[in-house]
């Protein structure tokens, strides 16, 4: 559990630090994956109990975003003000991306792996 | 009221400590009356505990900071949980190799979709120009589009609080939409909720399938990385 708090950590510290220092565009947790990921790779496996942690961190992936929703108390009379222009393009856009995002996938896919289609189907 | 509750209730509305337990009430909540409705998408746990919070808030009297300063401790470990996705990422690194194509054309077209179609929509419907700026970056996990909104003059929290609702809206449509529309990929699924509905559309994919949960969690980080270039482009243009 420590040594996965740790790497964890570290990771993140490290791309916080990198982002920070060479101004990039991305946000720092996800460069940390990304050096996460060239660990893993050198290493050829995952620790156990970061195989763990992260797991039980995942699976509880939704609690985090529960302090910042709760935000919405701030922006009460706003959100009461131009609920029907927010709603409309909150679902709206949101249905769209999923489908045209999902489609587009499967579409290209069949284009360019046309002959080594796995098991889907049936 | 008595005097030693009355001193209780002023430590415990003051402390992190009450707060961060009553976040983790909230959620355990939502997801026992989730796992009651059978795991449907509609009775979401972040929705329910959210209403909670803000009920309890309200009726205390309490300001949102003093709440934050108990439930920080959670929203901190957002980040470690950002790192954490490079996990299952490795583990499904095959499977991920070869989608890189479509992958990538997944990316272009719902990273466009997804910020073109918000402030249209928004604009047309006359949402003011803070609002406007505030949404565009809302399928992009918290952080960073927070950090969109704030460069471009929009208001950082109100964007938290667009993409909390985004990825609800996200995580409650995604199965029945995909459905629908005869998507049984469980690649192309997850990587477009991850597109679109950031972390909880992310978690919401890992609840379904294990696959869908991983390219998930790359539609969600190509996309923060893809929305945090293209926005500021957009805007200027």
């Amino acid at each position: 559990m420590i040594e996965a708090g740790i790497l964890l950590l570290l990771c993140q510290l490290s791309g916080e630090s990198l982002v920070r220092a060479l101004d990039l565009p991305m946000p720092g947790p996800v460069l940390g994956a990304v050096f996460m990921l060239g660990f893993l790779s050198l290493r050829r496996s995952v620790p156990d109990s970061l195989g763990r942690t992260s797991h039980d961190l995942l699976a509880n992936f939704s609690l985090l975003f529960v302090p910042a929703g709760t935000g919405i108390i701030l922006h009460a009379a706003r959100l009461q003000a131009e609920a029907v222009a927010l709603l409309a393009a909150l679902i709206g856009s949101t249905a769209l991306t999923i489908a045209v995002a999902a489609l587009v996938f499967v579409g290209v896919d069949r284009l360019t792996n046309g002959k080594t289609e796995p098991d889907s189907g049936a | 009221m008595n005097p030693q509750l009355d001193q209780l209730w002023v430590y415990l509305q003051a402390n992190p400590l009450g707060w961060l337990t009553a976040t983790l009430i909230a959620y355990w909540i939502g997801t026992r009356a989730q796992r009651a409705a059978g795991g449907r998408p509609y009775v979401n746990p972040v929705a329910i505990a959210v209403v909670l919070l803000v009920g309890l808030l309200v009726a205390t009297g309490t300001p949102y900071q003093t709440y934050f300063e108990g439930a920080q401790f959670v929203h901190f470990l957002l980040g470690p949980a950002t790192v954490a996705l490079a996990i299952p990422l490795y583990e499904n690194w095959p499977a991920v190799k070869r989608s890189l194509v479509p992958m990538i054309a997944a990316l272009l077209a719902g990273t466009v979709t997804a910020v073109v179609s918000a402030v249209g929509i928004a604009w047309a419907l006359g949402a003011s120009a803070e609002s406007l700026v505030s949404i565009a970056p809302k399928s992009v996990t918290t952080p960073v589009a927070m950090g969109i909104a704030e460069k471009l003059g929009g208001i950082p929290s109100l964007t938290a609080v667009l993409v909390i609702l985004t990825g609800i809206i996200g995580a409650i449509i995604a199965t029945p939409l995909l459905n629908a529309l005869g998507l049984k990929d469980w690649r192309a699924r997850g990587f477009a909720v991850g597109v679109a509905a950031h972390g909880l559309g992310t978690a919401r994919a890992f609840q379904v399938n294990d696959l869908a949960g991983t390219f998930a969690g790359i539609g969600m980080a190509l996309n923060a990385l893809a929305t945090a270039i293209l926005v500021p482009v957009l805007w200027h243009w």
